[in-house]
């Protein structure tokens, strides 16, 4: 695990519904590279949110976060990180459906406009690792539901991120199939040094991570390495 | 797969959506092609019948229409004695009947008059044009329509004339057209010793200004204009010009609205798919640019669309025995860039709402729509 630390926040908040609704109430957390952190709590618990605020897809309402060494409350450095430093997982693999794989995986590359042929061999690279090289020509509904989020995976590792942001990636599939996504998301971690937050409501998959955040009502209520880390 | 392919997924996706988008500007194109070369045409001929062989033009002052202008037979002889002037061919235009045929445009005009020399004679000889008493002279489209050949009597209005020569033109006015001695033109249109203008040769062409500024201060009723001159400010031809592109405009705003209509529906039925792109680093510009990319693909679709449409319509209107060649399609290359121009613009402008709230879509927002 490596010791630089990535994601900083401090007693972050959000609320919606012009404040009606808050969603996160002061969290807080450090996120250091290589880490597998899971964040462990019910539907409604702010999880989404918080990764949301990481991963500068919205803006908080209050304290401090800096990830990557870029500040996500201002929008060039947001999209920076989009581009750049962070990868996304969602639980609904959110691929564009009229798409190859190979083309899914080819859109963070052209948001950043990344040479051809550079591309071509990121892709096959990916491919190879998670398991659908054999797949590449095929049209996202003509693949398995395990096939399309490890082609979400593949697409959210393409621009080489620092930090994989995961929703619910194991929400929508069958346990053999979670098991599968879930044990290639360890696998990132321990093979390209990737720090990888897990938003989950599935105890097995928290409890195997290097440390489990137990989210409820927008607070993070307790910190602590998950069963059987080390 | 580049950034335009994105562009082709998404017109590719909602086929009919893009096409009506397609047919909407095509639709325009079409129209402002088809109607602004037919005017461009009609304008071109008449401006032929009067530009002959002739610099400068001189008929009466604030008349609506040629068709009503007056000009003395003893001021066109004032002007053929001016020393400047090569030579002055008077023509009085006017509008006949002749059977089931309600307009045709009678010409009358002196032997001497050059589109006579210039005619491509079918029939009877241009030196026997006004020797013949009762005689009419046909362009050849005229004499197709008519079923008349030469030595045949055919009837004019309330009158009758014996068929004494026919000849071709290449403008579709003459050609559609009758012609008549003028002295015989103006005893049948009750116009006695008057032209409608009179077409003016100068010998030495850079004293143009000069013979204006002499003819217009010795007759106060009369104008002089140069034949470039007259066709701008030529009320008719400005009224002509105006109709068509207001008519093909009006075309274009209906193709732009399909456009909007099209973009708008395209970008609220994947509100979420941009989300994702935004997720995978697409700044505001880019995703307004894959919508505006978009329009710029219908626009040339539809102007491909139009402009085939455009030429295929003008060439079957052209060839209509019912329009008797009056139709003589002009397409200019300012018309046409103008036409293509009007056609990205609108398709653009039709986008430019559905781009902007495209860009604006917040990711963390639009993930959770459903």
């Amino acid at each position: 695990m490596s010791e630089e630390v990535l994601i900083t926040a401090r007693d972050l908040r959000k609320t919606y519904d012009a404040g009606r609704v808050r969603v996160l109430d002061g969290v807080s957390l450090e996120v250091r590279g290589g880490e597998m952190v899971a964040l462990w709590g019910a539907s409604g618990s702010g999880k989404s949110t918080l990764l949301h605020l990481l991963g500068g897809l919205d803006v908080p309402d209050g304290g401090e976060i800096t990830v990557c060494g870029l500040d996500p409350r201002r929008e060039a450095h947001r999209l920076t990180l989009r581009r750049h430093h962070v990868g996304f997982v969602f639980q609904l693999h959110n691929l564009i459906p009229d798409l190859t794989v190979a083309e899914n995986l080819r859109v963070p590359a052209l948001a950043r406009g990344a040479p051809a042929a550079a591309t071509r061999t990121r892709i096959g690279e990916l491919a190879e690792a998670v398991g659908i090289a054999h797949r590449l020509n095929h049209r996202i509904q003509d693949i398995s539901g395990g096939e399309r989020q490890r082609t979400a995976i593949c697409r959210a590792l393409m621009n080489s991120p620092q930090l994989l942001l995961a929703d619910e990636p194991t929400g929508s599939l069958d346990e053999e199939t979670g098991d599968t996504v879930f044990s290639l998301l360890r696998h990132l971690v321990q093979t390209r040094g990737i720090a990888v937050v897990l938003a989950t409501h599935e105890r097995r998959f928290a409890e195997q991570c290097d440390r489990v955040l137990r989210v409820r009502s927008g607070r993070i209520e307790s910190g602590r390495p998950a069963v059987g880390s080390g | 797969m580049r950034f335009l392919a994105l562009v082709f997924v998404n017109l590719r996706r909602h086929k009919l959506r893009a096409l009506i988008g397609v047919a909407g500007i095509g639709f325009g194109v079409a129209a402002m092609l088809t109607i602004l070369s037919i005017v461009n045409g009609a304008i071109g001929m008449f401006e032929r019948i009067l530009a002959v062989d002739s610099h400068y033009l001189v008929f009466e002052k604030n008349v609506s229409d040629l068709f009503f202008s007056s000009v003395p037979d003893d001021k066109t002889a004032a002007l053929r004695g001016m020393a400047n002037v090569a030579s002055a061919e008077p023509l009085l235009f006017g509008l006949v009947t002749s059977g089931d045929r309600p307009i045709i445009t009678c010409f009358g005009l002196e032997p001497t008059n050059p589109r006579l020399a210039n005619a491509k004679w079918l029939a009877g000889r241009r030196e026997e044009f006004g020797r013949t008493p009762g005689g009419i002279w046909l362009g050849a489209r005229a004499a197709e329509f008519l079923e008349a050949k030469a030595g045949q009597k055919i009837a004019i209005g309330k009158g009758e004339f014996t068929v004494a020569g026919i000849f071709a033109t290449e403008n579709g006015f003459e050609d559609g057209g009758v012609f008549l001695p003028l002295k015989d033109a103006q005893t049948f249109f009750s116009r006695e010793g008057v032209a409608s203008v009179v077409a003016i040769k100068l010998r030495d062409q850079t004293r143009g200004a000069e013979f204006k500024r002499v003819v217009e201060a010795a007759n106060p009723g009369l104008m002089a204009l140069e034949n470039r001159e007259f066709n701008q400010s030529y009320t008719q031809f400005k009224i002509l010009h105006f109709t068509a592109w207001a008519v093909g405009l009006c075309a274009f705003l209906l193709g732009g609205l399909g456009v909007a209509n099209t973009m708008l529906l395209s970008v609220f039925s994947r509100i979420r798919e941009i989300a994702v792109l935004r997720v995978c680093g697409f700044s505001p510009g880019q995703v307004a640019g894959l919508i505006l990319g978009e329009a710029v693909v219908i626009a040339l679709a539809g102007l491909t669309l139009g402009l085939g449409l455009g030429y295929g319509a003008l060439f079957a209107l052209e060839h209509m025995p019912q329009f008797n060649g009056y139709i003589q399609a002009v397409v200019k290359p300012g018309m046409l860039a103008g036409i293509v121009a009007t056609a990205i613009i609108t398709a653009v402008a039709g986008s430019l709402w559905p781009a902007r709230f495209a860009s604006k879509i917040q990711p963390a927002e639009a993930l959770r729509y459903e």
